[in-house]
């Protein structure tokens, strides 16, 4: 069969993804850069093509809300929104994952803090990776570098979100969020039926049936022995996902001296710092990590006998660069080279950064 | 006229003695006992059973469903 | 009359009331006097009446009857502080052939809660929403609530609420009922035995409403907070007759989508 391909922007992919993968409900709020996800959804009429469930929320927090009762209900659900957004999200992320739900969040990254800008940022990565909202929990977050990506991810984000029964974060930006590319789209797929739910999810609120014990879906626990215990339980669930989740693209480092190690848009301008840098003779190579939770810490360890120093390259000013100094330990310098409040970084200035900050230093 | 007569079975460790069921029963049937439940509650119990016409007051105002109640008709 | 022995009433062919069998056997943690528990017991004995145990989601809210899904043996989920219409929402939208009822206090439904609880009543989700008012935060240990009474003491309003200063209680039966996507919007007691049989029918409306797809069922429960009023059950209960209910009137307030002319 042919491949069935189309020209379209991130957000646009990130819609179609969810309605072809047998989502069955979004539940958003507006705002740019990313409203064109719940705009595609609305025209697209996916009540119509899948039985997909589509509603405008009142708020960011409303629309959190409705994903922890749809995924409580064993339900493939999902979110998405910008970082002013999230912020408000974080309640109910906490929720979810104090709850184990399974999950999608989407965060089209703009800069900040507060209202900022409207422009690409990936000032969110602390908010992303380290939990973002109260309590012990950590979120798998996956960083697409292409609108292909964001179309695969969607599909990807549900079947680790439901392996692990834990939420999970999409981390793009409003590069990738806007911009158009081709992309090969999956087939259609059916939406599970409710007996397939409740098989798949024994634990889900979907009407106590005689032959089980009633389920609750609650993040309380009264008891603080208890809720240690699966504090514990929790702490073993990201220990896995670390040693099983990590996803990585890693270019030219095979003879590589320095080492850029970026995510998302920055890691495709990156690739361009690189074709400068080694048309200079610079021997520089790229570690991309598409996993943020889990953080690609072996694969960066591995490097380290072979490069003189790694090079954080972000749009923020400087939150990844600390993961990568806890996973080098002190072992090779780690500097950091960042655009913010939505400036997008030019290759040129990777090259003269990785230059001033870890060659002529 | 038939009559009816009435009587309440209290779950006395589950009562909380709040006394609702005293001021509700229209028959004064109902009072706090002097001993009290594990939890240090004065329990309900049918102080005048002979008066209960199991009209189930009681048992609808108990906030803690601690009360059930039997009726038959005598003649 | 006939001598009759109490064993010869206490019989299981004499039996009248009983604890519905949707309650399950813990024993409620609530104040003793504290119309929650009748409130849960209407709710579950309404489920146990229509035989919908199976068919039944319920979402509890933050505040005293948090742990209610530890006494309706249905399928329930706890959600964040006010979101429960948002959570129940969702529910019903994914699974329409359910039925999905929230049940929240006056700080949960009133006050953090107030855009969920409005803009689900607005688009008319064919939920029921069972709204607990006291007037009073029970749970963090009696602070003002939104719809603590004029001049009423609580712990954040220790010379009594006054309006200039901290807002007036609002009527939020009255408010969502002025919204199109309500069906049914009623306020009740559980004081008495007389006004727990009227509140049960409510209960029942509600849920039976469900089926007809017109939008959300609301029904207001004035209650009691011995606890936060610092007063004895049955005391309690007289100041709700003489100071709640002269402010929060009973009675329906709209009917099958028509607002009861009074």
């Amino acid at each position: 069969m042919d491949k069935e391909l189309r020209l379209m922007k991130g957000n646009e992919a990130i819609a179609e993804a969810a309605i072809r993968c047998g989502t069955d409900a979004y539940f958003g709020y507006p705002i740019t850069p990313q409203s064109e996800v719940i705009e595609y959804l609305m025209s697209e009429k996916p009540h119509e093509r899948t039985g997909m469930v589509v509603l405008q929320a009142e708020s960011e927090v409303a629309a959190i809300n409705m994903v922890y009762g749809a995924a409580g209900a064993g339900r493939k659900v999902m979110t998405s929104s910008s970082s002013p957004g999230v912020s408000l999200k974080q309640e109910g992320i906490s929720y979810i994952a104090g709850a184990e739900l399974p999950a999608l969040i989407v965060n089209v990254v703009r800069g900040g803090p507060g209202l900022g800008t409207i422009q690409p940022g990936q000032g969110d990565y602390f908010q992303s990776v380290k939990g973002g909202g109260h309590g012990d929990y950590k979120l798998i977050v996956l960083a697409p570098a292409s609108v292909q990506e964001m179309y695969d991810f969607v599909k990807l984000s549900f079947e680790l979100g439901f392996k692990y029964r834990n939420p999970v974060l999409i981390q793009t930006d409003g590069v990738i969020g806007q911009m158009m590319e081709k992309v090969e789209l999956g087939p259609q797929e059916v939406l599970r039926t409710p007996e397939e739910i409740e098989k798949e999810c024994p634990w889900g609120t979907t009407g106590k049936k005689p032959n089980r014990e009633r389920n609750i879906i609650t993040s309380l626990e009264l008891d603080a022995y208890k809720m240690e215990k699966f504090n514990l339980k929790l702490i073993e669930k990201y220990k896995k996902i670390q040693e099983n989740e990590v996803r990585f693209e890693k270019i030219e480092c095979d003879d590589a001296e320095y080492v850029i190690i970026a995510y998302g848009s920055s890691a495709r301008i990156a690739q361009k710092a690189i074709k400068i840098a080694r048309a200079k003779g610079i021997k520089v190579g790229l570690l991309r990590p598409i996993t943020l939770f889990p953080f690609p810490i072996k694969q960066i360890r591995e490097l380290i006998p072979q490069v003189k120093g790694f090079l954080s390259v972000e749009m923020s000013a400087g939150q990844m660069v600390e993961d990568i100094r806890l996973a080098v330990n002190g072992e090779r310098p780690v500097e950091h080279f960042g655009r913010m409040g939505g400036v997008i970084p030019a290759a040129e200035e990777i090259v003269t950064a990785l230059e001033q900050k870890l060659i002529g230093g | 006229m038939a009559k009816f007569r009435g009587a309440i079975v209290v779950d006395t460790e589950a009562c909380k003695g709040c006394g609702v069921c005293v001021s509700e029963c229209p028959t004064e049937v109902i009072s706090l006992a002097n001993a009290v439940n594990a939890k240090g509650y004065n329990y309900a119990e049918m102080a005048n059973p002979e008066a209960c016409i199991g009209c189930a007051n009681c048992a609808v105002v108990c906030p803690d469903g601690v009360i059930t109640v039997y009726k038959t008709k005598v003649a | 009359m006939a001598e009759i022995k109490l064993e010869d009433i206490i019989k299981e062919e004499n039996l009248v009331y009983k604890k519905s069998e949707v309650m399950t056997d813990n024993t409620l943690h609530y104040c003793p006097g504290c119309g929650h528990g009748t409130a849960h017991r209407l709710i579950a004995e309404v489920i146990e009446e229509m035989g919908i145990q199976g068919e039944t989601i319920g979402v509890t809210p933050v505040g005293c009857s948090v742990l209610m899904y530890n006494y309706l043996d249905i399928d329930m989920q706890e959600a964040a502080h006010g979101r429960a219409p948002a959570v129940a929402t969702a529910l019903k939208r994914t699974m329409p052939n359910k039925y999905v009822f929230t049940y929240q206090g006056d700080g949960d439904l009133a006050a953090i809660g107030t855009a969920e609880t409005i803009h689900a009543c607005n688009r008319g989700e064919n939920i029921a929403i069972f709204f607990i008012n006291n007037g009073i935060y029970g749970m963090t240990g009696g602070q003002m609530a939104p719809t603590t009474l004029p001049g009423m003491k609580s712990s954040t309003s220790p010379y009594g609420r006054i309006a200039e200063m901290m807002g007036g209680p609002i009527k939020m039966t009255e408010l969502v009922a002025q919204l199109d996507g309500t069906h049914y919007v009623t306020r009740q007691a559980v004081h008495t035995p007389r006004h727990v049989r009227k509140a049960k029918k409510a209960v029942r409306q509600a849920f039976e409403n469900q089926t007809l797809k017109k939008g959300v069922s609301f029904v207001e429960i004035v209650s009691n907070c011995n606890s936060g009023w610092k007063l004895p059950p049955v005391e309690a209960n007289k100041w709700l007759v003489e100071n709640m209910l002269p402010f929060y009137e009973l009675g329906d307030i709209k009917l099958n989508g028509e607002l009861v002319n009074k």
